[in-house]
């Protein structure tokens, strides 16, 4: 049942993303989150994982839910389901290709796609700034704590370098080092 | 009679030993670029142009451009959409399904390996410490990506519009993205069709 639960969860992950990489995070909050599977904070942890390690971020993303909740059998039923949704179009997709691309049903869907994912990631970077700013829940205290303060800067800091094109593993152990420097100086 | 007929059995042979081959070659192609890609998506385009185009031949340079329109316009991740079109393209069905299953399994390997340390790890202080400044760089990497899909999104009264509404209902109101994706999706649509209509009028 869990297996069928898993397969069908990132079945509809797969089959509501469109464009790579963070497209799917609002699939993936809504979803995995609802479940129980992970938390905010590990989510965006284990975004710095997948980051870090070679491969899609659904692959990694899916193996790694499918591996914490049900082992082995989890791991390949939840990949088994974020793959299924793409390989099937494009197998329907990839004999009229040029047909397909020029209709007007595909590009008049696209055209609302796209500008929908950039407000679907808006509002799951405001998530997720949420995760990193008010774990506790916001209020001006939080606000003003010295932890929430260093990670502003840090995001900053990150932002500035990310935009120059700094590589993202780069930004990831960069953060890390000032995490960890800041850890210790604050209970120092 | 009987000489034509082995002829034709060694001919099928060939053929087959020859799909054997390509379809080794695709698996061990795409393991290579599932192995070597970090960040997935776009990043592995390059990689497929280098692999496919330049080293075996299969595809040619303007098929990139339709692979990358092509995983735009399906759902799924780009990583499994291009390897399923390349191994479409090289081998049918069977092609697809090699091309998917190389790409796929370096990072299920990696990750169902790591998830066994990494709640482990998560423990100790210094990895709290070090995720606690991670996260915050991951929001600089979501703020990026949401700034290069920004420029690249169609620009105009109706997408700011969409872009607003899908986000004031996912960030405030709490509706369920994929019931967003989809409403969106018919209201592109509907536009499209009643411009095209203005359009031939």
């Amino acid at each position: 049942m869990i297996l069928l639960e898993l397969f069908w969860t990132f079945f509809k992950i797969g089959a509501f993303t469109f464009g790579g990489g963070y497209a799917m995070l609002p699939m993936i909050q809504s979803e995995v989150m609802a479940h129980g599977w992970m938390t905010s904070t590990e989510l965006v942890n284990f975004i710095a994982v997948s980051e870090s390690t070679p491969g899609p971020f659904a692959v990694n993303v899916s193996t790694y839910v499918g591996t914490e909740t049900a082992g082995l059998a989890g791991a390949l039923a939840a990949t088994l389901g974020v793959i299924l949704p793409s390989f099937i179009v494009i197998l329907i997709v990839a004999k009229g290709f040029e047909k397909f691309q020029n209709s007007t049903a595909v590009k008049g869907c696209m055209s609302g796609l796209r500008p929908a994912v950039v407000g679907l990631i808006g509002a799951a970077a405001v998530s997720v700034g949420q995760t990193v700013f008010f774990p506790a829940g916001v209020s001006l205290s939080a606000l003003l704590s010295v932890s929430c303060l260093i990670s502003v800067a840090i995001f900053v800091l990150m932002i500035i370098l990310a935009l120059k094109k700094v590589h993202p593993i780069l930004i990831i152990l960069l953060s890390a080092a000032i995490g960890i420097a800041a850890g210790y100086l604050q209970a120092a | 009679m009987e000489q034509g007929k082995t002829g034709k059995e060694a001919l099928t042979g060939m053929k087959q030993e020859k799909k054997r081959t390509k379809l080794l070659q695709l698996f061990l192609t795409f393991l290579k670029i599932g192995a070597f890609t970090f960040g997935g998506g776009y990043a592995m385009i390059p990689l497929i142009q280098k692999e496919a185009v330049e080293r075996r031949g299969w595809i040619q340079d303007k098929d990139i451009l339709d692979i990358v329109a092509i995983a735009e316009s399906t759902p799924g991740p780009i990583a499994i959409n291009s390897a399923t079109f390349v191994g479409y393209k090289v081998c049918g069905t069977a092609g697809s399904f090699f091309a998917t299953l190389g790409v796929v399994l370096p990072s299920f390997c990696i990750i169902y390996a790591i998830s066994f340390v990494l709640r482990q790890f998560e423990g100790l202080q210094v990895v709290k410490y070090a995720f606690s400044g991670i996260r915050a760089g991951v929001l600089a990497l979501i703020i990026k990506a949401l700034v290069s899909m920004y420029r690249q999104c169609p620009k105009g009264v109706l997408p700011y519009i969409l872009m607003g509404a899908a986000f004031a209902a996912v960030a405030f109101l709490k509706v369920n993205v994929m019931l967003v994706i989809a409403v969106c999706a018919v209201i592109g649509l509907i536009s499209t069709i009643a411009a095209k209509r203005r359009g031939a009028q």
